[in-house]
C-alpha cells in the first residue's frame, strides 16, 4: 500500500528525498499561497464576489490573460527563430548575441518599463514614426503586449536552445534523402522534436507575464477599464486598505494560472508520449 | 522595500545610546524634514542637554499608513491627508480617533494647495480649471484611489466646478468627468506623475502639490516649466500626529510631542515656508507672502463634509471616480 504510487527505482533514498521535496515545496510555495486564501476568506463571500466581478476587475483579468497569451505566442515564434539562429549558424558576435538574450532576465523590470515607454511615446524614438501610421503603443493594450514580450523572450530561447543543439542533424539528412522537401523536414522532423520545449517556454513566458508588474505599469498608462492589469488592481486595493479584496483578485489569478499551467503540462505529456510511441 | 529600509535604518539607530524617533511621512516632504530634523535636534539639545536623532521614512501616504498599521514603529506620522491617519486609528488603534483635535489647526502645522505645472511659455494657455477640460489638453495626475495628492486635485476641481455652477452637484460631476477624459496616463503616485510630465515629456499640464511644483520648477529650470496658480483651489492640510502606543512603548512620548510642537514654532514655520509649504503663523506668512500667490481656498470640511464621507462617496470601490470609467454602472 505504502509504495503503491511509486515505481521501483534502482537508487535508494526515495522517502527522504520525497519528504524533503514536500517539505521544501510546502515552505516555499504552499504556505505563502495558502496565506493568500486564508486572508481572502477573512471577508464575506458577498464582498469577495462583488470585488472579483466588478467591471474594472473583470476588464483587468481580460487584459492580463489576453496580453500574456499574445505575448507568449509572439515569444514562441521569435524565440524559436532566435534559438535556431544561435544553434545552427556560426557568425561573428554570436556569443554576444547569446548573452544579450538573457538581459531581460537580469534587468530590473522598472528599467525596462521606463526604457520601453520613452521609446514608444508619441515623441519617442520609435513612437514618432509609428504615430503618423496610426499605431499607438505606449498607454494602450499594445504597449502591455510589447513589455510582456520583452520579458518573455529568454524563457523560450533558453528552453528550445538545448533541445535544438541536441537534435541530430542526421535526422534531417535522412529525411531529405528519403525525398522530403524543406517544409516537410521542418514540420515532420524538427518541429515535433522541439514541440515539448516550445510548450515549456510558452508556459514559462506566459506565467511570468501574468505576474509582471514593474515594467508594465510604466507603459500601460493604467487607465481603468482599458489598460489596468490585474496585479496593479491588487496594489490599488492594498492602497485602499482592502486586504481581502486584494487577495481575492490574487486568488482568482492563482487558480486560473494553476489550471492553465496544469493544462499546458498535460498537453506536453501527451506530445511526449506521442513521440515515445512513434 | 522602503519599509524594510526604514526598519533597517531604525534598527541601526536603535543600538546607539541617545534617543531616536522615527517620523513616517509621505513622498514630497523629504527635503522639508531633513531641515526640520537638524533644527529640532539642535533646539532639543540646547533645551534638555539630550541628543535626539530623527529617522525619516517616505513613500506614498496610503502606503506609509499601511506600513504603520502592519507594525512599522513610527513615533510620529506626518502624512498627506487626515484619512490615512484615521485609518491607523481605526484599524490598528495605535492612537485615539479624536487625534486631529489634539493639535491646533486640525493638526496641520503647514498647508499646501493644488496648482498647475505647465510647459515653458504655457503654449496651451492654461490659466484656470476650466482650461483643463478643453479638447486637446492632456492633463497629468495620478490615480486618486492610490494617491493622496491626487485626491486633493480631484476635490479641488470638483470644488471649482461647484462654485461656478451654483453648487449644482451634477454639473460638478460632469466637469470632473470631462477633466479625467483628458488624462492619458494614471500613475499610482505623485512622484510617478511628476516623472511622466517632466522626464518623459507627456501631457500639457501636471496637477501638483504647490510645494512639489516649486521643487520641480527649481530642479528642471525656469526655461522648461512654469507654475500656474488657478483662481480657486483646495486648502490641503497634511496632518501630523504622535502615534501614542508606539511612543509610549518606546518611551519617546515627550520628545515626539516636542518635535511636533516645533513644527508650529516660528523656526519650524520658517523652514516650512522655505520649502514652499504655506505657514500657519501670521508673522511668518507675512514674511514669505511673495512666495505664495493669493487665491481663493476652500477646505474639505466646507464643501465635502470631511474625509470619511468624501472617501466613501468618491474614492471607494463603485464610487464616483470609478463611475467616470464605467458609465451606466
Amino acid at each position: 500500500m505504502q509504495l503503491s504510487f511509486k515505481r521501483p527505482s534502482i537508487l535508494p533514498g526515495f522517502w527522504p528525498a520525497f519528504s524533503y521535496s514536500v517539505l521544501y515545496l510546502s515552505l516555499i510555495v504552499l504556505v505563502p499561497l495558502s496565506a493568500v486564501f486564508l486572508k481572502a476568506a477573512s471577508s464575506s463571500w458577498a464582498h469577495l464576489w462583488k470585488t472579483i466581478t466588478s467591471p474594472n476587475v473583470v476588464a483587468s483579468y481580460r487584459l492580463s490573460f489576453g496580453a500574456s497569451l499574445v505575448a507568449g505566442l509572439i515569444s514562441v515564434a521569435f524565440g524559436f527563430l532566435v534559438a535556431w539562429v544561435l544553434v545552427r549558424y556560426q557568425f561573428p558576435g554570436r556569443t554576444a548575441v547569446d548573452a544579450l538574450v538573457d538581459l531581460p532576465f537580469a534587468l530590473p523590470t522598472a528599467v525596462a518599463g521606463i526604457a520601453l515607454t520613452s521609446l514608444y511615446t508619441e515623441n519617442g524614438w520609435l513612437g514618432h514614426y509609428l504615430t503618423p501610421l496610426g499605431i499607438k503603443v505606449a498607454f494602450t493594450p499594445l504597449g502591455v503586449v510589447v513589455a510582456l514580450t520583452f520579458i518573455g523572450l529568454p524563457f523560450v530561447v533558453r528552453s528550445v536552445q538545448p533541445v535544438l543543439a541536441d537534435a541530430d542533424q542526421e535526422l534531417e539528412e535522412a529525411a531529405v534523402s528519403l525525398g522530403a522537401n524543406r517544409w516537410q523536414v521542418f514540420s515532420r522532423v524538427i518541429f515535433p522534436l522541439v514541440r515539448p520545449a516550445l510548450l515549456t517556454g510558452f508556459a514559462l513566458a506566459f506565467a511570468r507575464a501574468l505576474g509582471e508588474y514593474g515594467s508594465v505599469i510604466f507603459i500601460a498608462g493604467n487607465m481603468p477599464m482599458r489598460t489596468e492589469i490585474a496585479p496593479l488592481l491588487i496594489v490599488t486595493k492594498l492602497e485602499q486598505y482592502d486586504y481581502a479584496g486584494a487577495t481575492a483578485i490574487a486568488a482568482v489569478m492563482l487558480i486560473t494560472s494553476f489550471l492553465l499551467l496544469l493544462g499546458i503540462n498535460a498537453l506536453q505529456r501527451r506530445t511526449r508520449s506521442f513521440m515515445d510511441v512513434s | 522595500m522602503k519599509r524594510t529600509f526604514a526598519i533597517a535604518i531604525f534598527c541601526a539607530i536603535a543600538t546607539a545610546s541617545q534617543v531616536k524617533i522615527l517620523n513616517v511621512s509621505y513622498d514630497p516632504t523629504r527635503e522639508l524634514y531633513q531641515q526640520v530634523n537638524a533644527a529640532f535636534a539642535k533646539q532639543w539639545k540646547a533645551k534638555t542637554g539630550n541628543d535626539v536623532e530623527i529617522a525619516q521614512s517616505h513613500g506614498g501616504s496610503g502606503k506609509q499608513a499601511r506600513s504603520v498599521i502592519e507594525g512599522l514603529q513610527a513615533d510620529v506620522v506626518t502624512l498627506g491627508l487626515a484619512y490615512d491617519i484615521d485609518v491607523i486609528a481605526e484599524k490598528a488603534k495605535l492612537l485615539p480617533e479624536n487625534w486631529q483635535s489634539r493639535l491646533p489647526n486640525n493638526s496641520a502645522p503647514y498647508t499646501s494647495t493644488i496648482v498647475f505645472l505647465v510647459r515653458k511659455g504655457n503654449p496651451k494657455h492654461i490659466k484656470d480649471w476650466d482650461d483643463l477640460v478643453k479638447p486637446g489638453v492632456a492633463v497629468i495626475t495620478p490615480n486618486p484611489k492610490s494617491s493622496g495628492g491626487a485626491r486633493w486635485s480631484y476635490l479641488a476641481a470638483w470644488g471649482y466646478a461647484l462654485k461656478h455652477a451654483n453648487n449644482d452637484d451634477n454639473k460638478a460631476r460632469d466637469f470632473v468627468t470631462r477633466l479625467y477624459k483628458n488624462v492619458p496616463v494614471l500613475d499610482s503616485g505623485a512622484r510617478g506623475s511628476t516623472t511622466t510630465f517632466a522626464q518623459r515629456g507627456i501631457g500639457d499640464v501636471l496637477l501638483s502639490w504647490e510645494n512639489e511644483a516649486y521643487l520641480a520648477l527649481n530642479e528642471l529650470g525656469k526655461d522648461k516649466v512654469e507654475v500656474v496658480t488657478p483662481s480657486v483651489s483646495i486648502l490641503a492640510e497634511p496632518p501630523v500626529s504622535v502615534v501614542d502606543k508606539v511612543a509610549a512603548k518606546r518611551g519617546t512620548t515627550e520628545v515626539a510631542k516636542a518635535y511636533l510642537q516645533f513644527l508650529y514654532s516660528e523656526e519650524g514655520q520658517e523652514i516650512a515656508a522655505q520649502n514652499y509649504y504655506r505657514p500657519r503663523l501670521q508673522k511668518v506668512a507675512a514674511k514669505y507672502a511673495g512666495r505664495f500667490p493669493k487665491l481663493e481656498l476652500f477646505t474639505i470640511d466646507q464643501l465635502f463634509g470631511g474625509w470619511q464621507k468624501t472617501q466613501k462617496r468618491h474614492f471607494d470601490d463603485g464610487g464616483v471616480f470609478d463611475k467616470i470609467y464605467t458609465p451606466g454602472s
